[in-house]
């Protein structure tokens, strides 16, 4: 989903400004700000109880900021309660009215929005057909797989337009391989209809997938805002670095700090790990350098560069189909995991025999493989 | 949100439901402090009610009837009635269960009068026929109660056995228990406050029983509903007021205590996860 | 197989076989057949002698006849007494139940809405006077409502009347009396329908925009109807066999089956009579009891699905 929402500066649509909610004491929103664009899709990532629901739910109404204001095409919604706020939500139970049909489920919104007998149907027909589900128009919830019930509960916060969509989890009760297939099928929804979503996720695969945009949270507190590409590649902290995908962190102190190139003496490697972007800090303060495993190589033989790399023993092997994961343990017992591409591995490395447990190899990156982190 | 509004009219209809239910019982055991046999007209403390009715012989002896019966009644329901838990939740389907789980749930509804009809006249062919029982008295009452205690029993106890983790008894099969060891160190333990709660049921509600005792009873084997109802039949009496606080003083002893280990068993457990999750 | 190992093997069949075999044959000695002997014996005739009932069979000059007496049931059909006992039994469970189904709703329904520790205490609470005698909470009404009783006594004392209210031995004394002892057997069920239910439903319905009070009406009530349904059969099932609050609250122009059914039994000694006035009263209550044990079935298998 590559359009480029950083770029193009569209319009703000919804704007979160120093939002906290305040449990008992317990923060679990701490002053959070974010603009969400006009037609974007925002996922919003954290492991469970990092806050993401409880900002979700005070978007959708059913929980009140403590303090900070939640501004939506220009209009204030602190006080506005949930059933005439124009935002429709897709809960992650689904939450579809087990006494209704499909058809009923989808007509309950409308029907608070005094439309015309025909004008409900028209429209219930309309959302049916956008999510392929017009042939079910009849059944009850407990009839349809997970699935379709998802379809549903898409159509039914769909079908009164809102100005915002919310998704809970939208891929929380479906097994691994309807997930993949509904999330691009959500998604080419949602762009047909153009609708601004924010969603909520703890699968970073989910986000990376559906969103345009990506807001890692912890702790109550956004730690990091952009395109999946971006917080992929350049985490700001370790804490992002970590939650997204895996990744190798060396840490050590700052040996040389020049605009374009920085230096760090870590204990664990007997060479410097030299990084081609500079940092903000001073020489000899504490930073540790995040690499993740595909940017590594392995090698039998010592690698031509001066920095960047290190002597280990192969410890374990995992195959993963299309790729394995070695971990590579150093002198010190650190352990390296490096990640190759099953197609490579029987070639590449040295010509020599395929690489098996103990075996003595090198790994090593480039320069621009790993980021330097100072939190 | 109006959640404050909301909020102030269900306490309103808490505080309501809670008056409708206690101020009669609260009442009752006023007024049997009054030293007026006026039930109804305050006229100074007094517990010479409470005197009199340890001296009364009959309702004393009824007393301990009723108890007896109770004790037996409640036993043997928690016996037949688990049986008929395990019966409903785990035999799988078997010829007649339609019946069998109608014949369970019918009692808990049908009118004491039917039933202690139906009872008597039961007893009294049996006897015609079979010679036995021989009359009709405690044993009679002690089966009628039993009857329709199992079938309450057996509500209690498979609503418990329903909601038990079925992989607790196979995690124990799996580990070289036999179903009988199964029964008895694993399903019995979970289920055990189910049993004590049907006991508990069962003997308060054969405590209770007027209509079934009145039917099946015989000359001699008097029960305290029974006493009861003929003194209440002559309008009010103050010693019926002490017998009332009595009896509620003794439920509310044991609800008291049974809320008090409950909730130190709940504090000790909060306390343990606490400490595990510290450690 | 030794013989040890075929003793186990018929040990462990006739094991579970008598765990389905005692409770089962208990039941039908002593809740089936009795009800197939009332039968028999309500077409029978009464007679001064014991038991106070004729032999439906006779056995004489080797011919083997079966009498069917309808006596009692015509009797039941001639005397106007027992229909209008009938029908104001009916009449006085169906305005009960629905008293107490409009007092207990709420009360249910507010219990679930509280937070999960206090919810325990107050549900223990509601119970809780019912573990006390039936007989004696009854009692305790004829105190407050009779002629110079605490609430006659009260509203005179007030100025609120000059003539005491005639409450005692009335029909409103019966149905006070009902509502009274019943009300926790409709709060019951109807909580634990209302507690599970998925909060998120409500939610949804509130996203969608229904006010609260809409979406009780269109999510909650339709979801609890079978709670309604258990809570209502369960008061309204005994209530229309009910004896001990008619003898005691109502009047003499009270009319109960369940009242009637006693004298009968106990005071006119008419054996087959009172077996006639079971029989309809049985044929009467098939219905809801079928209908209770439905909805109690469908509870069941929807426990059963959850786990």
């Amino acid at each position: 989903m590559a359009s480029s929402f950083a770029d193009d500066k569209k319009n703000v649509h919804l704007s979160i400004s120093q939002v906290v909610k305040d449990f008992d004491g317990f923060k679990a929103v701490n002053d959070v700000s974010l603009d969400i664009y006009q037609g974007e899709i925002f996922a919003l990532l954290g492991a469970s109880g990092c806050g993401k629901s409880t900002l979700l739910r005070m978007l959708a109404g059913f929980e009140k900021p403590t303090s900070g204001d939640i501004i939506l095409d220009g209009q204030s919604m602190l006080d506005v309660p949930p059933y005439e706020r124009p935002v429709n939500m897709m809960f992650q139970s689904y939450a579809l009215f087990p006494h209704m049909t499909v058809e009923q489920n989808i007509a309950f919104g409308l029907k608070h929005d005094n439309l015309s007998r025909p004008a409900i149907a028209n429209k219930v027909e309309e959302v049916l057909n956008l999510v392929r589900m017009t042939e079910y128009a009849k059944r009850k919830p407990h009839q349809l797989s997970g699935g379709q019930q998802q379809r549903v509960a898409l159509a039914r916060s769909l079908a009164k337009e809102p100005k915002l969509l919310l998704l809970d989890e939208p891929m929380g009760a479906l097994d691994k391989k309807l997930r993949t297939q509904m999330q691009l099928e959500i998604v080419d929804i949602l762009e047909a209809v153009e609708v601004t979503c924010v969603m909520v996720t703890h699968d970073q695969e989910e986000a990376m997938t559906m969103a345009s945009r990506v807001g890692i949270m912890d702790q109550g507190v956004i730690r990091q805002v952009g395109e999946p590409v971006d917080v992929y590649e350049h985490p700001n902290s370790r804490m992002t670095a970590e939650f997204i995908g895996s990744v190798n962190i060396f840490e050590g102190t700052l040996s040389k700090d020049e605009s374009d190139h920085a230096e760090l003496i870590c204990d664990d490697l007997t060479v410097a790990i030299h990084a081609s972007h500079g940092v903000v800090g001073s020489l000899g303060m504490p930073m540790a350098y995040a690499v993740r495993p595909e940017k590594i190589q392995i090698k039998r033989r010592a690698p031509d560069q001066p920095c960047n790399w290190a002597k280990g023993t192969i410890k374990d092997i995992a195959y993963l189909g299309s790729h394995s994961i070695y971990h590579v343990e150093l002198a010190n017992e650190k352990i390296v995991l490096v990640s190759m591409a099953n197609s490579d591995r029987w070639s590449e490395v040295d010509d020599g025999p395929r690489l098996s447990w103990e075996d003595e190899v090198y790994v090593y990156w480039a320069d621009d493989s790993g980021v330097m982190l100072n939190s | 949100m109006s959640t404050n509004k909301t909020n102030k009219l269900s306490w309103a209809i808490l505080l309501g439901g809670f008056a409708f239910l206690y101020l009669p019982i609260f009442i009752l055991i006023v007024y049997s402090f009054n030293e007026s046999r006026l039930v109804t007209v305050w006229a100074g403390f007094s517990t010479k009610w409470y005197g009199e009715l340890f001296e009364d012989e009959q309702m004393m002896s009824a007393v301990w009837m009723s108890l007896k019966i109770a004790f037996l009644s409640a036993s043997a329901a928690v016996a037949l009635g688990t049986l008929a838990a395990i019966a409903l939740v785990r035999s799988g389907a078997f010829k007649g269960k339609t019946l069998f789980t109608g014949m369970i749930t019918a009692p808990l509804v049908m009118p004491e009068v039917i039933t202690g009809l139906s009872l008597l006249l039961l007893f009294v062919t049996m006897s015609q026929v079979l010679g036995w029982p021989e009359g009709r008295g405690s044993l009679t009452i002690w089966i009628a109660h039993t009857t329709f205690n199992m079938a309450y029993v057996a509500v209690v106890v498979s609503a418990r056995l329903r909601e038990l983790d079925r992989r607790l008894e196979e995690a124990a099969m799996d580990l070289g228990a036999n179903k009988f060891q199964v029964f008895i160190y694993i399903t019995l333990p979970i289920v055990a406050p189910a049993l004590l709660a049907g006991w508990l049921l069962a003997f308060t509600l054969s405590l209770d029983d007027l209509v079934i005792a009145s039917f099946v009873s015989g000359p001699g084997s008097t029960t305290l509903p029974m006493v009861v109802f003929s003194s209440v039949r002559l309008g009010v009496s103050p010693k019926i007021n002490a017998l009332a606080t009595l009896l509620v003083l003794a439920v509310a002893m044991a609800a008291f205590i049974a809320w008090w280990f409950m909730r130190r068993n709940e504090l000790q457990r909060q306390k343990e996860i606490r400490s595990a999750f510290s450690q | 197989m030794n013989i040890a190992q075929v003793f186990t093997q018929t040990l462990k069949q006739s094991g579970k076989k008598l765990v389905v075999l005692l409770p089962f044959s208990w039941l039908l000695v002593f809740f089936l057949i009795p009800f197939l002997i009332v039968l028999q014996i309500s077409f029978s005739e009464s007679r001064i002698a014991q038991p106070p009932f004729t032999d439906l069979t006779s056995f004489v000059d080797d011919v083997y006849t079966i009498s069917l007496n309808l006596f009692n049931y015509i009797d039941l059909y001639e005397y106007d007494l027992y229909l209008s006992g009938y029908i104001s039994s009916v009449k006085i469970a169906f305005t009960a139940t629905t008293l107490c189904l409009l007092i207990g709703y709420p009360i249910a329904y507010a219990i679930a809405k509280l937070p999960p520790h206090t919810r325990n205490l107050a549900l223990m609470l509601v119970i809780l006077p019912s573990w006390t005698s039936f007989l004696i909470r009854i009692y305790a009404w004829i105190g407050i409502l009779k002629q110079n009783g605490l609430i006659n006594n009260a509203l005179m004392g007030l100025g609120v009347i000059e003539q005491p209210l005639e409450i005692l031995h009335t029909p409103i004394a019966v149905y006070i009396g009902i509502v009274y002892a019943y009300l926790p057997f409709m709060v019951l069920p109807i909580y634990t329908n209302l507690v599970k239910h998925d909060s998120s439903l409500l939610e949804a319905a509130a996203d969608l925009g229904a006010r609260p009070i809409g979406s009780f009406f269109k999510i909650t009530l339709p979801l609890s109807v079978s709670g309604i349904v258990a809570g209502s059969m369960l008061v309204f099932i005994p209530s229309v066999g009910e004896f001990v609050i008619p003898e005691l609250l109502g009047g003499p122009d009270t009319l109960m089956i369940g009242k009637l059914l006693w004298s009968e039994f106990f005071n006119a000694r008419n054996w087959p009579g009172a077996s006639a006035v079971a029989v309809v009263m049985l044929l009467l209550l098939i219905l809801p009891i079928t209908i209770f044990q439905r909805y109690q079935a469908k509870d069941l298998e929807e426990q059963a699905n959850e786990h």
